[in-house]
């Protein structure tokens, strides 16, 4: 049997136990004495979340294929257990071998939000890592960070030894490979530093000086060790049927939010949707094949027993083969008990047939995002959703016998004007009108709509990384304008506004597009309590507005202000694979109300090209 | 076809709930290609049901689960399948046909064995001392609780709810009543005796271990118990 790190006492006095012992199924075991390397892959957010991640799971299953390599997990410990730890003096320990993280000669953290930095320093403090990368030692580990946040990695810049830009599938072996072979040779740490900079796609940003002009921009950034690169260029995967999969995820204990076997049937996207970060990064989109699909499907839901599978992309109606998949998975699996779940799937007659055969029509709600409540906004924006498709694919949907919708939209978004967020109510209203039009012998009794906003936070390498970015006054004041136009609807007793918490879309504004001044800013917030910062009932606003003023950092010059074109960007130094002027020209469109066709009707010359597979070379 | 498995339950398991363990053997169902039954409509479930729930931090070597399956290999094969699928910790033991006619598991719990250890440093200091007063709490003719109801404290005997208690090696086994009626928790009877004695009985003293569940199908008024893994043949 496995000795745990935490006593029956501890384990028995907090919540959920099993977040902390591991021994899951099809968890790798291996003997650490007998490995090269051992690597601890962190999601820096309670277990429930992390495990429901992807990404990690590829990563620890093709890491751990290699005999040389030891990858385990860690996750941040809930609130009750980290007060527990700080009070005993435990260790964090990885849930595998529940041997302290300290010990690991890489400590890998993913980086999917920005509003789980403060848990980044919570993994490292509780780990006995120092925080600042410049005061570790030979007897620390290696802090590498990834993720779609690594690509403006500046804010965290001085708490990580190395990034990882771009997608994990490609040299990561070559670093192992480096490690091993620094390891047997003997050196510092570094000269490791240095051998792993030239390898395409890592970032170390102790190798790269900033200075700052008077007005506070970049002056210039720019690398101060011949080993690093002055452009860092992101890795991706070229042809995604070669790309490591996994045949074993692991099957947690206890539920988590992604209970299901997950598969990536793309990557990327081709609709160019100009406020979306992942649209961008991901390019350019990447299919798998039919068969390569078929194969992971069936070895997924075996070696997991899972009860439910869903299909993983950024916009799965764009997949080319997706009748086939989708007939295929009906055909295979619906009669063994097995659940099909379909995100992400524009509305017409096929995914409404689909739907109807794979979920119970009464229990389930359509989605639609148009974004935005106009049509101009959603030109600016780039979102190729009409009126008439929201509003036909509605009506089929309501004649079919479904009553409830869910509408997302965003506020906040580069040009919006009043008449724009009265759209989101005008719109939802015509939903409802379109509902009641309908015969009543044909539909259901009612209808329930649901309108939901978020707050626009413009990301680095989308066409909006320029913009300014709402206070949160002005956030809250466009949700009660929307709010209040609900009020006036005809239909109003059949729709629902929700909206979301501004100061905390503020927050990630400057997190996103911060720069290295923000680092300290980070740490303060940690030192004062800021933890689990994307759970509503932890955040405290109050505690980070002190942090930024005790470090003289003022958050506004992050967000309240548009950038000029030829400003440097903390980022810059990414190439991404879309160009900078790709982006520009795109933002200039965005401000003429000018739309552009997706990668499969047209290519707008984004640079992703460059890479040599995927969409760009469908024809 | 009725099935009744029985199963342990060690190591790092006991911290996983009873919810949790329910929906972990669904997924061992088919992990190990268990042609079990599913119910109708449109969202089938496994027909499966638990004897009796044991509550995070006990260990046992006497759980078990019915299920119904549209067919089987013999019993010693179904048993390697499912443990080929197992997590550490869980293993199953007996796979074995019931009635068709046999009531569920969960229906028929009526008493359940324990053994309780002390965990290490929690050791009385006089075991001797110990398990003498253990038998004169026995002993008693009634056994008093009060017992904390909706509508207040209530006094119980909780006596007649004891079939056995003595000393095992250097542990306790008790056999008490279990099931949806007199369903008797091993901490229970230790806290009485630890009163008893005039003690408070601390937190983690004990480490609680389940070893078996019996049906009682002895006539009316006379209790005759059987393990719930007799009630069922082993397939051949």
């Amino acid at each position: 049997m496995r000795k745990l790190a935490l006593s029956d006492e501890i384990l028995l006095s907090v919540q959920q136990p099993a977040r902390y012992i591991g021994g899951e199924v099809n968890m790798a075991v291996k003997d650490p004495a007998k490995v090269d390397t051992r690597f601890c892959l962190a999601f820096p957010d309670v277990y429930e979340i992390g495990m429901s991640h992807l990404g990690i799971q590829i990563l620890y299953d093709m890491f751990n294929r290699r005999d040389d390599v030891y990858c385990e997990r860690v996750y941040s410990p809930w609130t009750d257990m980290d007060r527990v730890m700080r009070e005993n003096h435990i260790p964090l320990f990885a849930l595998e071998s529940q041997d302290p993280v300290k010990d690991f000669d890489f400590l890998g953290i993913t980086l999917q939000y920005e509003m789980c930095y403060t848990n980044v320093l919570q993994i490292l403090d509780l780990s006995g890592i120092p925080l600042y990368a410049r005061d570790r030692t030979e007897s620390d580990p290696f802090v590498i960070g990834g993720g779609p946040c690594a690509y403006n990695p500046e804010p965290l810049a001085p708490f990580f030894d190395l990034f990882y830009i771009g997608e994990g599938e490609t040299v990561y072996d070559r670093l192992f490979d480096v490690y091993k072979e620094h390891k047997k040779q003997g050196g510092s740490r570094r000269e490791f530093l240095e051998k792993a900079a030239r390898i395409p796609g890592l970032y170390v940003p102790a190798f790269y000086d900033v200075t700052y002009a008077q007005d506070g921009t970049i002056a210039s950034f720019s690398p101060n060790n011949p080993s690093a690169p002055a452009q860092v260029v992101k890795e991706l995967v070229v042809n995604m049927d070669d790309a490591w999969y996994i045949e074993k995820p692991l099957v947690p204990f206890i539920k988590v939010t992604q209970d299901r076997v997950v598969l990536e049937i793309q990557r990327g996207c081709i609709r160019g949707c100009r406020f979306c970060q992942a649209g961008n990064i991901y390019r350019p989109l990447r299919e798998h094949s039919l068969e390569y699909l078929k194969k992971y499907a069936y070895k997924m839901l075996k070696s997991t027993g899972h009860e439910e599978i869903s299909l993983s992309s950024l916009s799965s109606s764009d997949y080319t083969q997706l009748e086939g998949l989708v007939n295929f998975l009906i055909d295979e699996f619906q009669g063994k008990g097995v659940n099909i779940s379909l995100p992400s799937l524009r509305i017409d007659a096929f995914s409404l047939d689909v739907m109807s055969k794979v979920q119970d029509v009464k229990k389930s709600s359509l989605t639609f995002a148009p974004e935005a409540g106009s049509q101009r906004l959603r030109d600016v924006i780039n979102k190729g959703l009409t009126e008439e498709i929201i509003l036909s694919g509605a009506r089929d949907a309501f004649l079919g016998g479904w009553n409830r919708v869910k509408l997302y939209f965003m506020l906040g978004l580069p040009t919006e004007t009043e008449e724009d967020m009265k759209g989101i109510a005008y719109l939802s209203e015509k939903v409802a009108e379109t509902f009641y039009e309908i015969p009543t012998e044909q539909r259901q009794r009612r209808v329930q709509i649901v309108a939901s906003s978020s707050f626009f936070v413009p990301k680095p390498f989308t066409p909006f990384q320029w913009a300014r970015q709402c206070t949160k006054e002005e956030f809250s004041r466009r949700a009660y304008l929307v709010r209040d136009t609900f009020r006036q609807m005809k239909n109003f007793k059949s729709l629902k506004y929700n909206w979301h918490e501004a100061d905390l879309s503020v927050l990630e504004g400057v997190l996103a597009r911060g720069d290295r001044r923000v680092a300290p800013v980070i740490e303060e917030a940690y030192r004062r309590g800021a933890l689990f910062d994307s759970w509503g009932e932890n955040f405290n606003n109050d505690l980070w507005m002190d942090a930024f003023e005790a470090c003289g950092v003022d958050p506004g010059f992050y967000t309240e202000r548009e950038r000029s074109l030829d400003e440097i960007l903390p980022w810059d130094f990414i190439d991404a694979g879309v160009s900078k002027e790709f982006l520009k020209r795109e933002w200039q469109a965005a401000l003429d109300e000018r739309i552009t066709p997706n990668c499969r009707q047209k290519c707008s010359g984004c640079g992703a090209r460059a890479f040599g597979g995927g969409v760009c070379f469908e024809n | 076809m009725k099935i009744r498995i029985k199963f342990r339950k060690q190591g790092m398991m006991k911290f996983i709930g009873h919810l949790d363990v329910m929906r972990y053997f669904q997924k061992v169902m088919r992990r190990a290609d268990v042609d079990i039954r599913y119910s109708e409509g449109f969202s089938p479930h496994q027909i499966m049901s638990f004897a009796a729930p044991l509550g995070v931090g006990l260990l046992s070597n006497g759980e078990y689960v019915d299920i119904e399956v549209l067919s089987a290999e013999d019993s010693r094969t179904m048993v390697r399948r499912m443990n080929e699928v197992m997590a550490e910790g869980i293993e199953v033991v007996s796979f074995r046909k019931l009635d068709d006619s046999s009531k569920s598991a969960m229906s028929l719990v009526a008493a359940a064995d324990y053994i309780l250890s002390f965990r290490p440093g929690k050791e009385p200091e006089d075991l001797e001392v110990f398990f003498d007063r253990l038998e004169a709490f026995y002993g008693q003719e009634h056994i008093f609780i009060e017992k904390k109801t909706k509508k207040g404290v209530k006094e119980m005997d909780l006596k007649p709810l004891i079939y056995e208690l003595r000393r095992e090696g250097s542990s306790v086994f008790m056999k008490v009543s279990a099931g949806s009626t007199d369903n008797v928790k091993p901490e229970l009877v230790m806290d009485a005796f630890y009163q008893f004695m005039g003690q408070e009985l601390l937190p983690f003293t004990f480490q609680a271990e389940r070893e078996e569940v019996y049906a009682d199908v002895g006539a009316e008024g006379e209790r005759r118990l059987i393990s719930l893994e007799e009630l069922g043949e082993d397939i051949e």
